[in-house]
């Protein structure tokens, strides 16, 4: 079980609130990432939740107890470090028993624990070896390690994989992913990487400065951004935002559109201007457009190695039914 | 040539710290030197360097005047047991400031550091009285609390920076591990911390052995130390150079081999955190 429930939850650091007050539920079993720029209160949220930081008023029950009080040593939540946070003195064997010896439980099923949670992330034969030995990734795998052991009410995750390069960056997803579907149990992710966020979360939750954006799946969130902050953050490239007469055609302060619905036309198109940067990716290239008429820059993506370059005059279209219409107060307009 | 330049530059920068060296060790030296002579050879003038006529006399008399090995037992068990219960005391003191200072923890510092402005002079008077209505003037008990009050600013100043070191996440890791505080200091704080607790001991047992105004002051014959065992060969009138040298010499000869083995981590330990 691992129902977590955060009900009128504020934070100040001496006068500064930077949580004001917010609800949020997080079902058991749910892969939840919190996400946003930096700064936007999401590790906080994190270490209220974890117990290391005191909340400043209102509650945090945890399957239906409170646990505002409970130091984080009986919340029964596991958390995994940015910094990885091994205990450097310790082999590898005793930092993943480390929270079992906490618990006194008893030395074989320790040993059958440790061996175990070793061969399902490949640390067999680092056992005994001290964390100043393993490389980055492997230190991950051991902060895992010492997270799972334990059979945690939830996972906390603390943006884990800033500190990998970019390859194991996207193998290390895919195990806590996987990790996640097998042992089904809840897990928090904090990352400002809006990819992380959506390739991971069953829900996304949008911060920005302490206030919750948006809640919803990774598909809700792209397709029906709430206000022009979640449409920005969420999607790669961004989606493009355009002011003015433009927006004012479809009653709105704002429009926006995702560079993946704009079509590269041969001729004619609603709108014409010249190539600035292109990206070539090769499954896809980003054109970064100017002289549109527009007060923006466009960025459009086309599928494939499309071979215009810069300079080039290029025709566009938007998709109408894929424009996203944002009013004064920047919320998304029905 | 460049080369040249660096080679000259290491020539007078090892003159230059073996001069230094040799300065700060010559009062050493010479008491070891003179520990040797007879009382006559010990005030010549000139003074003599190694050509008089090497003697153990001195030391045969010092044995034979005093029981050496009493006070030394005592130097043990006082400058132990002065820097075992303020490390004891430290520890905790020293997390606290380090992982959850508060907005006075600068200020306590600085507070505790500016009693080791006062002159111990100036508390001879209150704590001889506190001591005679205690009971506690000439026992080892008594100076081993005086002398670890003494040296606790020293010891907590010297964790406390050791502890800035160890990043928090690590401390925090183990609270959600399910650690308790004894826990966290015991397990994980502190075995990140030896170098600097080791470097700390030694200095503190170092500064408590040579430590003479309390000890001379609050001792007489059944808690004094060595510090005691030396001043007992200084007289007002007489020949006494030799003798008091010999004692010195045999006073400090424990504390300079303990300081000879561990050299290397004392160096460690206090020049941690200049260089990550």
């Amino acid at each position: 079980m691992g129902q977590i429930e955060l009900k009128q939850v504020t934070k100040s650091f001496g006068d500064v609130q930077v949580i004001p007050p917010l609800d949020l539920t997080i079902e058991d079993g749910e892969f939840t990432v919190f996400v946003g720029p930096s700064g936007c209160g999401k590790s906080t949220l994190l270490r209220l939740i974890a117990g290391l930081e005191d909340i400043t008023t209102g509650h945090i029950e945890i399957d239906g107890k409170d646990a505002t009080d409970v130091v984080p040593a009986k919340r029964g939540l596991a958390m995994v470090f940015q910094s990885y946070a091994l205990y450097p003195h310790m082999s590898v064997r005793k930092n993943i028993a480390f929270p079992l010896r906490m618990s006194k439980m008893d030395q074989a099923e320790i040993t059958k624990r440790v061996e175990g949670a070793a061969s399902v992330l490949n640390l067999t034969d680092y056992l005994d070896r001290r964390p100043g030995q393993l490389s980055g990734g492997q230190r991950q795998r051991v902060a895992i390690g010492r997270a799972i052991v334990r059979e945690p009410a939830a996972f906390l995750f603390d943006e884990p994989l800033s500190n990998l390069d970019a390859a194991l960056r996207v193998g290390m997803r895919l195990e806590i992913s996987e990790l996640h579907k097998r042992l089904e149990t809840t897990m928090i992710y904090v990352t400002h990487d809006q990819v992380e966020a959506m390739t991971m979360a069953d829900k996304i939750v949008v911060l920005q400065s302490g206030v919750i954006e948006q809640v919803g799946t990774p598909l809700e969130l792209y397709r029906t951004p709430r206000n022009t902050f979640v449409a920005g953050f969420i999607g790669s490239p961004k989606m493009n935002l355009i002011e003015g007469a433009e927006a004012a055609k479809h009653d709105a302060t704002t429009i926006g559109i995702r560079p993946e619905h704009i079509d590269v036309v041969e001729s004619g198109g609603l709108w014409q201007g010249t190539v600035g940067v292109a990206e070539h990716l090769g499954s896809d290239t980003f054109f970064h457009i100017h002289n549109t008429g527009l007060a923006e820059t466009l960025t459009v993506r086309a599928i494939g190695d499309v071979s215009l370059k810069h300079g080039d005059t290029i025709h566009l279209t938007p998709r109408s039914h894929e424009i996203h219409r944002f009013g004064a107060d920047g919320l998304r307009m029905a | 040539m460049a080369r040249a330049v660096t080679t000259n530059r290491k020539i007078i920068t090892s003159a230059a710290a073996w001069t230094i060296a040799l300065i700060i060790f010559f009062p050493i030296f010479w008491t070891i030197l003179t520990s040797f002579k007879t009382e006559a050879q010990a005030i010549n003038d000139p003074p003599l360097f190694f050509n008089f006529d090497w003697t153990l006399e001195n030391y045969a008399i010092v044995q034979e005047r005093s029981d050496y090995m009493k006070f030394l037992w005592n130097s043990v068990i006082v400058a132990g047991g002065s820097t075992l219960l303020g490390i004891l005391i430290a520890i905790p003191a020293a997390w606290s400031m380090a992982f959850v200072p508060s907005k006075r923890t600068k200020d306590i510092l600085l507070w505790m550091l500016s009693t080791k402005m006062l002159p111990a002079v100036g508390v001879l008077y209150p704590i001889s009285l506190i001591f005679v209505e205690f009971n506690l003037l000439d026992t080892r008990g008594g100076l081993i609390v005086v002398l670890m009050l003494i040296n606790l600013p020293i010891i907590v100043w010297m964790l406390y920076t050791y502890f800035r070191e160890i990043p928090g996440e690590i401390l925090e890791a183990a609270r959600m591990d399910g650690a308790t505080l004894k826990e966290e200091i015991l397990y994980v704080l502190t075995p990140m911390a030896v170098p600097g607790i080791a470097s700390t001991v030694l200095l503190n047992f170092i500064l408590a052995w040579n430590e003479a105004f309390w000890t001379l002051n609050l001792t007489a014959a059944n808690a004094a130390p060595l510090t005691a065992f030396i001043a007992s060969y200084s007289s007002p009138e007489g020949l006494f150079f030799a003798k008091l040298s010999a004692a010195s010499t045999m006073a400090i000869a424990p504390i300079l081999i303990l300081g000879w083995f561990s050299q290397k981590q004392l160096v460690r330990g206090l020049t941690f955190g200049a260089v990550k």
